[in-house]
């Protein structure tokens, strides 16, 4: 039987950055992590989100490097920029709104909330995982619990958290953004 | 294994011994075993506290698992081994509350634990067949299901499934899931030799522990998250090592299939034979699955003194060549150039009892010192041993020939003959193995050596070459496939593989193990020791058994180092010869 047929090779879910470079601050950045612990596995994270701090993303290259860095199977890597949405698998825009829909905001009104932006940016409301406009000012996206059920809903964009963002508090951070 | 019956000669295999562990009683289903304290750890050898499904196992308690397995590290996932346990009730003063008839009072544990990592501590009572702990098997059963097809007809693995065996002991006959399946890949290639069907998978991790911790290729892992959780190479990377095939054993279900066997043949027809992997000089132990004197495939048989539960890849993809067209299937015999063909007469085909008679009136004839004999380290100890008794009765010069390539740490040994050691301890290969082939070609080159014995090897290949051959008064060559010696042979003795005859190999850390015939032979072929005993009662005017049980225990009569064994002790695992 001729299996060549059959059989499908493997797609890489990141984006290939061909132009990939590791300034030399990043990676002495890196290197210092690793000593913040016992084992070197351990900085993976770190480095990941260090990672996505500099070039926004996780591109192929990225995990590669880091993985060389830990003296660790590439997989390793991949296996965690896979599991955890914080780590983006393509850009996302300037302005990153991340809107809580756990329980507190589900029932406080995240749904609505999130519409909204949507409308208002023109991005598709139902479509699943994280929204970015075309012109890759704004990227809108449901996250998990954000530890403010208190003052539901809440939303954070970029390192800015939100609280009780009502539609009218939305336009305005959306203003405050240039919109 | 019966160690009293062995001599010094011979003694089984034994490690040396770690001072005798702590033994803690414990009680399966009522039935007390004492267990040591700590057992090591399958591939670190570190000492481990004996887990609940280690004592189950010590017991004969078979607790059902996908994800555990014996030869690798603890990952807990699966969920299956879920039993119900109690300890010794302990009373305000520190000690065992006794009962009124004198036992000591146990307090059951609220909650189930998996058995295969909890360890077991003194008095411990682990209970793996209450309602509670079938109801819990069933919820397990019934979870690993809810993503998996439900299509076992068409599946590689039915037959030999896990899943499939335990929901007839476990599970509902019908599903009682009605939303969407998540789908994810099929088909998918992880390497040259394996591929994966993602949907099948239930993520027990074996194989991802096995090619970590075992092959040291951390080539496997998981992708995303939850229900879309996936097993994967990291794209781009194929898993191709030299073990990978055992991942497909592991695999408690149909998710890894090897691409050599997958769809050819359902299991539940395959005939299994225990044999020997004849690839390099470890001597794994294996099975060989055949149905109508077709071989499918190769497994690794479990032996700890070998190869553990694993088998290289190599040599388990080595078994195409026995079922090659261009077999040897016939006695033949080359009439003397010219003579055969200014006749033009074709003579009747030669029968065995014809050429074994004519060659053992040549060999009896021949002058001593005038025939040499080339075995092959890919023959038995049984055919070696009558080969060397032949050796010694015409006074002929042998040796056999060293197949050496590159080895790797785990199984695959750099001496690619499969027995080497027999050949050593038969004394029908010099030493060093090969040091006596230019002697061969010298001889034959200045017409001392006019008659050559070649079993099993291509002479041309070992520096006798083919003109040397065509100086040869007579050529006898015994083998399995043709190569420029068979050809050029006057008499051409068709042999057999291992796995269409029985015998015995002697690895290379002098483990003497047995084989058995799965399949027949091709036409006329016949066992080589067979046609050797023959030979040799002709040639000798000998007595003796014609049977591989008599060959063996002659032989462990005659060679020092096989002395106490006997064809029946040596099991299914073998025994070790001191060398």
């Amino acid at each position: 039987m001729n299996e060549s047929h059959t059989t499908e090779p493997i797609p890489n879910a990141l984006l290939s950055q061909p132009d990939f470079a590791v300034p030399a601050a990043l990676a002495a950045e890196a290197d210092e992590l690793i000593t913040h612990y016992p084992v070197k596995r351990s900085a993976s994270l770190m480095l990941l989100h260090a990672f996505q701090d500099h070039f926004g993303y996780i591109s192929q290259q990225a995990v590669v490097w880091i993985a060389a860095r830990l003296e660790l199977a590439p997989i390793n890597i991949y296996e965690l920029v896979t599991f955890y949405p914080m780590f983006h698998q393509k850009p996302v825009g300037k302005c990153h709104l991340k809107i809580c829909r756990t329980l507190s905001c589900a029932l406080g009104g995240a749904y609505e909330l999130h519409e909204h932006f949507c409308k208002k940016l023109g991005l598709d409301a139902k479509a699943h995982g994280p929204q970015t406009t075309g012109d890759g000012k704004y990227t809108v996206e449901f996250v998990e619990c954000l530890a403010g059920c208190g003052t539901a809903p809440v939303m954070m964009c970029n390192d800015t958290f939100h609280e009780g963002v009502s539609l009218k508090k939305a336009d305005e951070i959306l203003k405050g953004r240039g919109q | 294994m019966l160690t009293e019956t062995m001599s010094t000669a011979a003694t089984i295999e034994t490690k040396p011994q770690p001072p005798p562990a702590e033994k803690i009683k414990v009680k399966v289903d009522g039935k007390e075993v004492a267990v040591p304290k700590t057992t090591p750890d399958p591939v670190t050898g570190k000492p481990l506290p004996t887990s609940m499904i280690q004592a189950c196992a010590a017991a004969n308690v078979i607790v059902p698992h996908y994800c555990y397995h014996p030869k690798l590290p603890v990952a807990g996932s699966c969920r299956m081994c879920l039993v119900e346990f109690g300890t010794p009730a302990i009373g305000p003063d520190r000690k065992p509350i006794v009962n009124p008839d004198g036992t000591t009072k146990i307090s059951r544990a609220l909650r189930p634990v998996i058995a295969c990592a909890t360890p077991v501590s003194p008095g411990m009572e682990i209970y793996t067949n209450t309602p509670a702990v079938r109801l819990m098997r069933e919820g397990v059963l019934e979870f690993l299901l809810i993503n998996h097809p439900l299509d076992c007809p068409i599946c590689d693995q039915a037959g030999e499934c896990k899943l499939q065996e335990y929901s007839v002991d476990y599970g509902n006959s019908e599903s009682r899931f009605v939303e969407a399946k998540v789908h994810k890949p099929k088909r998918v290639e992880l390497g040259p030799r394996i591929v994966l069907d993602d949907e099948r998978c239930i993520l027990c991790s074996r194989c991802i522990r096995f090619t970590r911790d075992v092959a040291g290729d951390d080539a496997l892992g998981f992708v995303n998250r939850g229900s879309h959780s996936t097993l994967t190479a990291y794209p781009g990377r194929a898993f191709d090592n030299n073990y990978t095939l055992n991942t497909v054993d592991i695999c408690p279900v149909g998710a890894l299939t090897s691409k050599d066997f997958r769809f050819r043949m359902r299991v539940w027809f395959l005939k299994e034979t225990r044999s020997l992997c004849t690839s390099c000089a470890t001597g794994c132990n294996i099975v060989i699955g055949s149905r109508e004197d077709a071989i499918y495939r190769y497994e690794p048989r479990e032996n700890d003194a070998v190869n553990s539960c694993w088998m290289c890849d190599h040599g388990r993809l080595n078994y195409k060549w026995i079922g090659r067209e261009d077999r040897l299937v016939e006695v033949r015999k080359r009439e003397a150039e010219g003579r055969g063909q200014a006749s033009g007469s074709r003579s009747a085909a030669p029968t065995w009892s014809a050429v074994l008679g004519e060659i053992s009136q040549k060999l009896k004839a021949a002058e001593p010192g005038s025939i040499a004999i080339v075995a092959s380290a890919r023959q038995t100890n049984e055919e070696l041993h009558l080969l060397a008794k032949l050796a010694k009765r015409l006074g002929a010069l042998t040796d056999s020939v060293p197949r050496i390539a590159a080895g790797d740490k785990l199984l695959l040994n750099a001496d690619r003959n499969p027995n080497s050691t027999g050949a050593r301890l038969t004394g029908i290969a010099a030493d060093p193995m090969g040091s006596n082939l230019p002697a061969i070609a010298g001889g034959i080159r200045s017409g001392r050596i006019k008659t050559l014995i070649v079993f099993g090897e291509d002479a041309t290949k070992c520096g006798i070459d083919a003109d040397l051959l065509d100086k040869l008064e007579l050529l006898i060559a015994s083998d399995i496939l043709p190569n420029a010696t068979t050809r050029r042979a006057h008499y051409l003795l068709p042999g057999c593989a291992h796995a269409e005859k029985r015998g015995t190999f002697t690895n290379t850390k002098g483990r003497v193990q047995k084989f058995l015939k799965a399949v027949e032979p091709r036409g006329d072929a016949r066992p080589e020791w067979e046609y050797l005993h023959e030979l040799l009662v002709n040639v000798t005017s000998r007595d003796g058994i014609a049977s591989i049980e008599g060959v063996f225990n002659e032989m462990a009569k005659e060679v020092p180092a096989f002395s106490g064994l006997t064809w029946a002790t040596l099991g299914d695992t073998g025994i070790s010869a001191k060398i």
